[in-house]
């Protein structure tokens, strides 16, 4: 969306609010968010909040897209200022010609007045001190006038507003009555005294029938609990939490024995991420599918017992939702900051298998599936998602399960395999593919063996030989190798149907993707002939070479300050570094397609320009060097 | 290296336990650690332990972290699974394990550096969850692998070898036990088998967590005169204030039952573990009691040694979490799958 659209615009534009977090503000804004998915329109929210429980600035951003775009918009046409706090840095924020919605409870502050947009007042906090009683049922309630208020502006409709008040207060009927109330108060009062509803506003859809608004770290939870894991250890971490409290409650909703009241799941709360990553490793070791979720910190701690669980193959499934780093950083910000630390995590030669889901469909079912390549490969396996993933609730389908799943355990020798061999080796290469078998605890007096951290040999026995630790740690870089072709490969966004490349590669992972898409859609629109691979695992299929050797620029758009994905690009295809620009955006907050485009045009523009003859470029470098 | 290795074949007259085992059945590699090491006679208790329980070897589970004590998980119950972890971790490892097979016999073994330093939140953890679990710390008071540093657990005044006195207060993994609620807390001493054998039985047949602080002498780097965690000094301050008998649950208890000195604590599975009081007023089953007794004689210079406290009562991790009674790990996927018809109503809330 650029500035020059015009304003009036059905289903097709952004709104959000400044407010103060710990006052209600979420619960109202996910009210008008699922009112407005619930007409049929697709939807996106933003949460951006502090890391703070009470009292601090806190925005929410809603995009509304016919077109189904779900990136952060770089603009909003209408800013609710509820904040005296950033008051300044809010009216900025609103698109020229946009308007600005304040509580005028209180006069006009000399912040709030800008030229050249429409400033409208609705005494919210007046008007709940008149009708309630208690200061924080008046706080409370006046987050749900302003729903009201936006509901008459944007032509919300509001039995859908009513319906859903009622479910959520289902069992709290004075509430209901109160928020009934308080909804009137603003959608009254914007009705009487403004001309409703603005130029842009809502117009009922279908285009939401078959999807659904969840955030990242519920689905993660739900992957979890659909591919069988039993045993959770975590440490609370933001913003990661959400995580374990979603697998706690599918659990506790799925896993309880009907008769007994017994849990079929082991959860447990570590003293810290460095027991939680043991105590994942040590449940793999047994046979149960186990996971933890966390952020970048807690990987870092996570580090030595990854290295353990590498070098002696146990399975194990490690959730990153990124936040922003280095050290404590910026905890309820988003980033992509981990993903060469994660690449390479732990001391002396490490690889691992990383996944990149880029919503919480893909959280859903990538989730689950690192379970089986957990299993089947013998490693932790990193499901790597973020904070605007994990925390935020997004539009995605409806998830579905296919019954005939069964787990992929791998290779585990039972009692009567074990009875039919010779002798039992843990390390040993039979099939070729560098993956051994194992065994597990308690099954067969055949099958035990010594599982050490130290230098072993492929019968599992000490060693400080060369030639033995070596075969052991070459086949650990076999067994990579074989993964590299069982791990989802990238999704590929082709412009031209005749097999010829694009001249520019766009290049991108995770939460990176929706605003990717949107630019994509952009570029091309505008004539400027882009692919778009996105990258979904690690380590990377022969296709991602293959996509960066077959085009001559590319773009690696991701969320950190030093281009790690394109550094890993580098490293691992082996490619020239020099061959891929990075498009970078590592402030915290999630991307907007307005970067991507900016940032093609603008590498467009200076490689012209390098492009252009030798003698005229020095002929300007040294006119500025005579200015 | 005190182990040597043993012929295949097996001597025919060598006794063997409920099972058809032998003790040699109950051994593993040859140890690696220096002659006299006390680590190599707490394996020598745990083999005879393992034997007399009548436990499936396979059945059990070795745990443990870095250091030489950790090392010795190599040195018994060959046929089991053992897992030397990262250093002061095993407990994680142990915890984790034990979650997803609730079943095993779980053996940890520790040091006092693994223990007591590195891997002190930890341990405190695996107490406060009750992991059912035997912990076996072998206590030497110094660190051997990496030469002769002090650990944790020395004594004020308790010198280096090269002479250098230890300045720091120690941490005494019995005390800190009792603090933190473990519901089996036991003292003992490497070179008195007759004492550490039932107490390993009793411990690894409790219901939870079950400590065993073993003084285990370094004969290479903390056996000297100036040391208190020397042969002589621990034979010379020895005191053995409540020695046991454990009794298995299908033995019949022949024992004479109007011996007034005697305690018995009913464990988990319905065996016994009998106290003989030597300590007049001592009682194994009062927390309190028995930290204010242990505190008392150290002032004295006493090394106080034997089942010092016992809760059965207590419900270990999975009996707290509620946890289903089969090992999460024979759970058929079907059990733990929701399946399709559950997820599509479950979408429908998130509309």
């Amino acid at each position: 969306m650029s500035d020059q659209q015009p304003l009036s615009r059905i289903n097709d534009f952004a709104f959000k609010m400044g407010t103060v977090n710990g006052t209600g503000s979420a619960s109202a804004n996910s009210l008008l968010m699922q009112a407005i998915f619930r007409m049929g329109i697709p939807v996106t929210g933003k949460n951006v909040f502090p890391s703070n429980i009470q009292g601090l600035p806190t925005w929410y951003e809603v995009r509304v897209s016919k077109d189904g775009y779900t990136a952060r918009p770089a603009h909003v046409d209408l800013v609710v200022a509820l904040n005296p706090e950033t008051y300044a840095k809010d009216v900025a924020a609103v698109r020229p010609g946009g308007y600005l919605l304040y509580d005028s409870s209180w006069p006009l502050d000399d912040k709030l007045i800008r030229e050249g947009i429409t400033i409208l007042g609705i005494p919210f906090g007046k008007m709940c001190v008149e009708s309630f009683e208690g200061d924080r049922n008046r706080t409370l309630l006046r987050n749900i006038a302003y729903v009201g208020a936006l509901a008459a502006l944007l032509e919300i409709d509001m039995d859908i507003v009513g319906e859903m008040l009622k479910e959520k207060f289902a069992k709290k009927r004075a509430l209901l009555d109160a928020n009934f109330r308080a909804i009137r108060l603003g959608y009254d009062y914007a009705k009487a005294n403004y001309s409703c509803p603005l130029p842009f506003h809502l117009e009922r859809m279908d285009a939401t029938k078959d999807s659904i608004l969840l955030d990242g770290n519920s689905a993660a939870a739900l992957g979890a609990v659909y591919a069988g894991a039993t045993v959770g250890a975590w440490y609370p971490i933001t913003p990661s939490t959400s995580l374990m409290e979603a697998f706690k409650e599918y659990c506790e909703r799925f896993r309880i024995d009907p008769e007994t009241k017994q849990r079929k799941y082991a959860l447990i709360q570590a003293e810290d991420e460095l027991a939680a990553a043991g105590m994942v490793i040590g449940a793999g070791w047994c046979g149960a599918r186990s996971f933890t979720s966390t952020a970048g910190p807690g990987i870092s701690l996570m580090s030595e017992f990854i290295g353990l669980a590498y070098y002696t193959e146990i399975p194990g499934v490690f959730f990153d939702i990124q936040r922003t780093g280095p050290s404590t950083g910026m905890p309820t910000r988003t980033q992509q900051g981990d993903l060469l630390s994660i690449a390479y995590l732990s001391h002396g030669d490490t690889k691992h298998i990383a996944l990149f889901p880029a919503n919480p469909e893909e959280c859903f079912y990538l989730g689950a599936q690192a379970f089986d390549l957990a299993e089947r490969f013998q490693t932790p396996v990193f499901v790597v998602s973020d904070l605007d993933i994990g925390m935020n609730d997004w539009m995605c389908r409806r998830f579905t399960w296919d019954d005939s799943y069964r787990p992929d355990r791998g290779k585990v020798l039972g009692a009567d395999d074990l009875e039919r061999m010779q002798r039992f080796s843990r390390y040993l290469d039979a099939d070729g593919d560098g993956i051994a078998a194992r065994t597990l605890p308690g099954v067969s007096p055949r099958g035990g063996y010594f599982t050490r951290g130290s230098g072993h040999t492929k019968h599992a026995t000490y060693t400080e030989d060369s030639t033995e630790y070596q075969e052991v740690v070459d086949r650990l870089s076999r067994k990579f190798e074989t993964a590299a072709k069982s791990v989802p490969g990238p999704e590929m966004h082709l412009q031209g149907g005749n097999g010829a490349s694009a001249p520019i590669g766009l290049i991108s992972l995770g939460g990176c993707h929706s605003a990717v898409l949107e630019a994509v859609d952009r570029l091309r629109s505008s004539g400027t002939s882009v692919d778009y691979m996105r990258v979904r695992a690690f380590p990377f299929a022969e296709s991602v070479r293959a996509f960066v050797a077959s085009h001559p620029h590319c773009y690696v758009v991701e969320q950190n300050r030093d281009g790690q994905l394109r550094t890993l690009l580098a490293i691992e295809t082996g490619l020239a570094r020099d061959s891929m620009s990075s498009i970078l955006d590592y402030g915290g907050l999630p991307l907007t397609a307005d970067r991507v485009v900016e940032g093609v045009l603008d590498g467009e523009q200076a490689r012209a320009a390098s492009r252009r003859p030798a003698a005229s470029v020095a002929s300007e470098t040294r006119n500025l060097l005579l200015t | 290296m005190t182990s040597i290795t043993k012929p295949p074949v097996r001597h025919p007259s060598l006794p063997t336990n409920a099972l058809g085992l032998t003790r040699r059945e109950y051994e593993g590699a040859m140890s690696t650690l220096c002659a006299g090491c006390g680590h190599d006679s707490v394996t020598a208790a745990l083999v005879q332990a393992l034997w007399e329980l009548d436990l499936p070897p396979h059945r059990a589970a070795k745990m443990s972290g870095i250091g030489c004590s950790s090392k010795t998980t190599a040195y018994f119950l060959k046929q089991s699974h053992g897992f030397n972890g990262v250093h002061g971790r095993m407990p994680a490892l142990a915890t984790g394990a034990n979650a997803a097979n609730r079943d095993l016999v779980y053996v940890g073994i520790s040091g006092d550096g693994d223990s007591l330093s590195i891997g002190l939140g930890q341990l405190c953890h695996a107490i406060r969850r009750n992991v059912n679990m035997a912990y076996v710390l072998e206590n030497n008071g110094v660190y051997g692998l990496t030469k002769g540093q002090f650990s944790a657990s020395s004594d004020v005044g308790s010198k280096s070898k090269r002479g250098e006195p230890n300045l720091q207060p120690p941490i005494d993994p019995v005390l800190l036990a009792l603090s933190l609620g473990a519901t089996f807390v036991a003292r003992s001493f490497s070179g008195d088998k007759a004492q550490l054998t039932p107490i390993l039985k009793a411990a690894l047949r409790h219901n939870g967590f079950a400590l065993v602080d073993i003084i285990s002498p370094c004969v290479s780097f903390n056996d000297h005169d100036s040391s208190t965690k020397s042969y002589r000094y621990t034979r010379d301050h020895y005191n053995d204030i409540a020695p046991v008998d454990f009794v298995p649950l299908r033995r019949e208890i022949t024992a004479e039952t109007n011996d007034t000195s005697a305690v018995s604590v009913t464990m988990h599975d319905g065996s016994v573990v009998r106290f003989r009081r030597v300590a007049s007023d001592y009682d194994p089953r009062n927390r309190d009691a028995a930290y204010a007794h242990v505190r008392e004689r150290q002032a004295r210079g006493e090394v106080v040694t034997g089942l010092l406290y016992i809760d059965e009562s207590a419900a270990d991790m999975h009996g707290v979490a509620g946890t289903i009674a089969t090992p999460l790990v024979e759970l058929p996927y079907e059990e733990l799958c929701p399946g399709s018809g559950a997820l599509a109503e479950l979408m429908e809330e998130y509309r």
